[in-house]
């Protein structure tokens, strides 16, 4: 079952010449428990595709369900309920809230979700040890690295159990080795039937997933099947070794 | 050359990028400018209606009164006296009828001819003359009485003549009863005892009149009649002197809070000029300069204004001579921009150079003010209701910007406090003047213009205070509106961030109400003695309480309906403003 699916999804910024077609007629269905990859060069929609789709930015046109309900014409606050239980976002900038330390950053989308303050702590503390950030937990945002932020938006973006996680970027500012973490995380999450949409332009990244789209110009030009050829898993278990 | 050209053009851009809120700094300054200018304006031609109509009525120096003419002819010849008029037989009756009004008024017996001490000037009709009677003029505009009316004086039937000026008695309505003259005879006629005798003075030397009213019994100098007067002109004076003290007070801090939150959302840009080689200094100027820039603005149009204004709030008496309208002198207009610029330096300076001195990188990196941890509050919302806490959290991490809005909110409760004590205190001068020494229905010019220089200062000081409450409302959540932002796209509602940040806003604004009741009346006070009045003793106390909840339920709102309409936007687009 399509636990996202996009049919004709259309954005557009401006208007006249200064028209530009962002994402333009995306057909897109996403199994649950499925990793789906994006891939593209710079301004081809991504980052745009995505906001879409995490009901962050409203499309021009087209239909978008997420578990079977219409999010393209849901209020600001249906979308933002919906959010809650059903997407965890991850930023391309971070996007972190500079107010809140990293373990706070980390456990409002669970308090949002209703969990109660020592349920939504004791996630939070295990996601930042699993991201590996334990120790920097009482840290302002200000106060971390750029992969160090990052690593606390991933985690952030698991804390309520979302159905579908959408990550911009997730590794565009971590080196190696924090890559490898990153994806020896969301391997783990993959494992548990966690479906993942992720935007990214390194192959390695890109590899790990069941499905590789291409996107140009705002519209979807082509896809790859890793699952059946033995990717995915596969490509995780090369890291590891 | 260069710099300069720079400094000019980034200035000007950055005030055209936000014109709202160079508007509203030009709207705070320009509020207290108006009123300076008005105030400088009438208090500098105050006492020229009096100084011109005692020049074109041969005015006496002092006024002696006496029930026996005996007296004063021994006066004519005291020490220093060049020259003497009368004295004149006067009658005190409280029977003068005017159509349908009847009033108390003074009647004086003249001779046809004028004397060498007090002639005076006649603005309608004619002089004294068999039957006819000349009316004091604003004596004469308050009863409405023109040349040809009939007028009945002690059940004597006479006409109005004419209308006159004088110098030698202080006009109607600051002087009672009214006066109006006759010929001797007629006074004779109208069967009544003399009052009192009256004999204008010249004196050797006007600066000796007090010296020597103080040494005669009941001799009144010219000084001393002038004071009262001009008395709607000192008085109307005196209200705009307070009124500026209090709105320049305020209008600092207005100032001073802008400057802050601009600060706040500059200190990128900053970050950006010094990056780009702009040395500190540099950058200091140029905040300084876009500042300057507005506060030369306000005192432009604080001058204009002020000077247009000043003839409709300060009207000389109708009983003096017209001197036009009251320049604006060069040294008024040097005070009213010198104010302006103080106002606005002192309040930018302190910001601008600690911009100047932060590191670029830090200023680059964002928040100016490194969010502080205050562990026991953060501890104590983690059991609120997850909007609370994030607004709590907002806050508190933020400390600065709580403390400048719980300042700037306190500052805005005062300016009501003020406005509610200004009014307050005047309602109670403001007695009517009835009775029968009063002209039934005829306004009273003195109190009308106080009233009108009340409303006009009370206006401001709310106009400013609603400016400033935007403005702090405006700032908090331009402030919070990428944390919110965020917030919702991790699942807070619109709804939710709204209430969390209003009700976050509370505490502080209940503190800044309770802080501005004190403030408010402490400024109110200041003023008034800065401005040099006196009383102040009927401020209206069981009102004052209502500022907490007013404070309240202003804040709530006023800090709503931004964010709420934040809310309406798709998370990514707000996000991508930012
Ligand atoms: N608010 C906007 N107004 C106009 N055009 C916009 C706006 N936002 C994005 N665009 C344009 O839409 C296109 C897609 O932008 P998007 O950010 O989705 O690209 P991307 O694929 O994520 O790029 P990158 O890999 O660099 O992150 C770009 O051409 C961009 O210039
Ligand atoms: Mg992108």
């Amino acid at each position: 079952m399509a636990i996202l699916r996009a049919c004709g999804l259309r954005k557009e910024y401006g208007r006249g010449t200064g028209l530009v077609r962002a994402v333009d007629h995306v057909d897109l269905d996403v199994e649950a428990g499925e990793t789906v990859a994006i891939v593209g060069p710079s301004g081809c929609g991504k980052s745009t595709l995505l906001h879409l789709l995490g009901g962050l930015e409203r499309p021009t046109g087209g239909e978008l369900r997420l578990a079977d309900r219409r999010i393209d014409r849901m209020s600001e606050t249906e979308l933002a309920r919906l959010r809650r239980q059903a997407i965890g976002f991850v930023f391309q900038a971070f996007q972190l809230v500079d107010e809140l330390t990293a373990l706070e950053n980390v456990e409002l989308p669970a308090l949002l979700a209703g969990a109660g303050p020592r349920v939504a702590r004791r996630r939070a503390v295990e996601l930042l040890e699993r991201v590996g950030l334990a120790d920097r937990a009482a840290h302002l945002p200000a106060a971390l690295s750029g992969g160090q932020r990052q690593r606390v938006a991933v985690a952030r973006a698991l804390v309520g159990r979302p159905y579908v996680v959408l990550a911009d970027e997730p590794t565009g500012n971590l080196d190696s080795a924090a890559t490898t973490e990153v994806l020896r995380l969301f391997a783990a999450l993959r494992a548990d039937g966690q479906t993942l949409l992720l935007v990214t332009h390194e192959s390695r990244v890109a590899a790990t997933a069941d499905r590789v789209i291409t996107m140009r110009d705002g519209a979807l030009v082509g896809q790859t099947n890793l699952a059946g050829a033995g990717g995915g898993l596969g490509a995780f278990a090369g890291l590891e070794g | 050359m260069g710099v300069l050209t720079a400094v000019i053009r980034l200035a000007l851009r950055d005030l055209r990028r936000r014109r709202t809120e160079a508007l509203l700094l030009l709207i705070a300054i320009a509020a207290t400018t108006t009123t300076l200018t008005v105030g400088l304006t009438v208090g500098g031609a105050a006492d020229r209606p009096w100084d011109r109509t005692r020049a074109a009525t041969a005015a006496p120096d002092a006024v002696a009164t006496s029930a026996r003419s005996a007296d004063l002819t021994a006066l004519a010849n005291a020490p220093g006296v060049t020259g003497t008029a009368g004295p004149y037989p006067t009658v005190s009756v409280t029977d003068l009828r005017v159509r349908d009004v009847r009033v108390a008024a003074v009647v004086q017996g003249r001779d046809t001819a004028t004397g060498p001490v007090d002639r005076p000037v006649v603005t309608a009709g004619g002089w004294v003359r068999r039957g006819g009677v000349v009316v004091e003029r604003a004596f004469a505009h308050a009863l409405k009485a023109r040349p040809g009316d009939e007028i009945t004086i002690a059940g004597r039937r006479l006409r109005v003549a004419g209308v006159a000026i004088t110098a030698a008695r202080v006009p109607y309505p600051s002087s009672t009863p009214g006066l109006v003259w006759t010929t001797r005879a007629d006074l004779r006629l109208l069967g009544r005892p003399v009052t009192s005798h009256v004999m204008p003075i010249r004196l050797a030397d006007p600066s000796t009149a007090p010296a020597f009213a103080a040494a005669h019994r009941n001799v009144r100098s010219w000084q001393d009649m002038g004071a009262y007067a001009t008395a709607e002109l000192h008085l109307v004076n005196q209200a705009l002197l307070t009124g500026t003290w209090a709105l320049a007070l305020l209008a600092v801090a207005c100032v001073a809070v802008l400057v802050g939150g601009r600060l706040a959302d500059q200190i990128r840009r900053v970050g950006l000029l010094k990056a780009v080689g702009a040395t500190p200094r540099l950058v200091a100027v140029v905040l300084l300069a876009e500042h300057l820039l507005v506060a030369l603005a306000a005192a432009a149009v604080g001058l204009f204004a002020g000077w247009a204004a000043a003839p409709a709030l300060a009207r000389p008496s109708t009983g003096l001579l017209a001197t036009g309208r009251p320049d604006l002198t060069p040294g008024s207009a040097v005070i009213v921009v010198a104010v302006a610029l103080a106002v606005t330096g002192a309040a930018t300076l302190v910001p601008a150079v600690r911009g100047a001195r932060t590191s670029t990188v830090r200023a680059l990196a964002g928040p100016a003010r490194a969010p502080r941890r205050s562990p026991r509050l953060v501890a104590l919302s983690a059991r609120l209701p997850v909007p609370l806490l994030l607004g709590v959290r907002l806050a508190v991490r933020r400390p600065r910007r709580a403390v400048l809005a719980l300042v700037s909110l306190a500052i805005t409760g005062a300016m009501v406090v003020s406005a509610i004590a200004l009014n307050g205190d005047i309602t109670r001068k403001d007695a009517r003047t009835t009775g029968i020494m009063f002209v039934p229905g005829a306004p009273n010019p003195v109190t009308e213009q106080v009233d009108h220089v009340v409303f006009v200062i009370t206006f401001a000081l709310l106009a400013l205070a609603a400016v400033n409450a935007v403005l702090i409302a405006w700032a908090t959540s331009l402030d919070s509106r990428r944390p919110t932002a965020l917030a919702r796209a991790l699942g807070a509602t619109p709804g939710q961030v709204t209430a969390g940040l209003s009700a976050a806003q509370l505490f502080p604004a209940a503190l800044a109400g309770t802080l501005a009741i004190p403030l408010g009346l402490a400024v109110y006070a200041g003023a008034r003695a800065a401005g040099g009045a006196s009383g102040g003793g009927a401020i209206p106390y069981a009102w004052l309480p209502a500022v907490i909840p007013g404070t309240l339920v202003a804040v709530a709102l006023l800090t709503a309906l931004p964010v709420r309409m934040a809310g309406r936007r798709p998370v990514a687009e707000v996000l991508r403003a930012e």
